[in-house]
């Protein structure tokens, strides 16, 4: 790849918003959080990061979700954390989640609309959790 | 413990981020045989008392982390520099600001693996607080030279919200090809 200007990177970034308005916008209602704190990166929380930026690529979801990065939530035990807030879902935080947790995430809980239960660590309300 | 150095860095831009700054600025240097990077804010700073404090990995400041016993990033930082064949320095004025800089040698066993520089630089700039977060890198090895400098500021007026995944993507395709060649 050769080294881009900030002209040619505003040039991709219009082809990709035209791209965007022939497609819904529901609005950037979706918000996946990523613990950053010492204990977030000492436990991978840049690789679910970038995990997360690669699933949502992948599936086309980049515009409609922002991907955004916090210090520590306090939940050092179960490092990475990502909250996911999602209009109609309850709000979620998620333990452990490694590359892989990321992408179900994306599949499941975005697209799917289904909380992955085995990864909750903050619950809403017992009775909406599966706890087979 | 962290794993690369990259790991390191943002630990430290983190810190600089939270400390009520308005501009942090990196310098991230690398060459065949040393890698160095400092990190400068304008943020709160500390008194010599509190610098002393903050590298005692049992000392946190209590108001981040209520129930927190122990405040690892600059005690990491200390200890991998020194073990590297490295070092550190650490400035700070009350109400002014702080510069932390740190070198290690590359050719030490004992150094981490650097890590993926573009995305060091892509989520330092995504850091939540300052108004501007300014990024230098240089590099200078045998085979591979870069020198470039990117802001915060002028990224967001070229792709808009930053936050957006869609922009992520494109900020990581963007510092990537910087480290090419011309």
């Amino acid at each position: 790849m050769a080294k881009m200007t900030l002209e040619e990177l505003r040039k991709l970034r219009d082809s990709k918003k035209n791209d965007l308005r022939k497609r819904d916008t529901e609005g950037k209602n979706i918000q996946v959080i990523v613990g950053m704190g010492t204990c977030g990166i000492a436990a991978g929380a840049k690789v679910t990061l970038d995990a997360f930026l690669k699933a949502l690529d992948e599936k086309n979801l980049v515009d409609q979700v922002l991907v955004r990065q916090t210090g520590c939530m306090g939940l050092c035990h179960s490092e990475p954390t990502v909250e996911v807030l999602m209009p109609g879902m309850p709000t979620v935080i998620y333990g452990k989640v490694d590359a892989k947790a990321a992408k179900d995430i994306v599949e499941k809980h975005l697209i799917g609309r289904e909380l992955l239960d085995n990864l909750i660590l903050d619950r809403p309300a017992v009775d909406i959790i599966n706890t087979k | 413990m962290h794993f690369t150095v990259s790991d390191l860095v943002l630990d430290i831009v983190q810190n600089a981020a939270e400390a009520q700054s308005r501009v942090v600025t990196v310098i991230l240097d690398e060459s065949d045989t040393q890698f160095r990077f400092i990190v400068q804010d304008d943020g709160k700073g500390m008194t010599a008392e509190e610098l002393q404090r903050a590298l005692d990995p049992f000392h946190t400041d209590g108001i981040k982390h209520p129930h927190r016993k122990v405040g690892l990033g600059l005690p990491f930082l200390v200890q991998t520099a020194e073990q590297c064949d490295g070092g550190w320095d650490i400035t700070s004025k009350k109400g002014q600001g702080t510069k932390v800089t740190a070198w290690f040698s590359l050719e030490h066993v004992d150094t981490p693996p650097l890590g993926d520089i573009p995305g060091l630089i892509r989520m330092i700039l995504l850091l939540p607080g300052p108004q501007e977060l300014v990024v230098q890198r240089t590099l200078n090895r045998a085979r591979r030279q870069a020198s470039y400098e990117v802001r915060k500021t002028e990224l967001q007026d070229v792709l808009g919200d930053l936050e957006e995944a869609g922009s992520q993507v494109l900020l990581d395709q963007y510092l990537h090809s910087l480290e090419e060649e011309e």
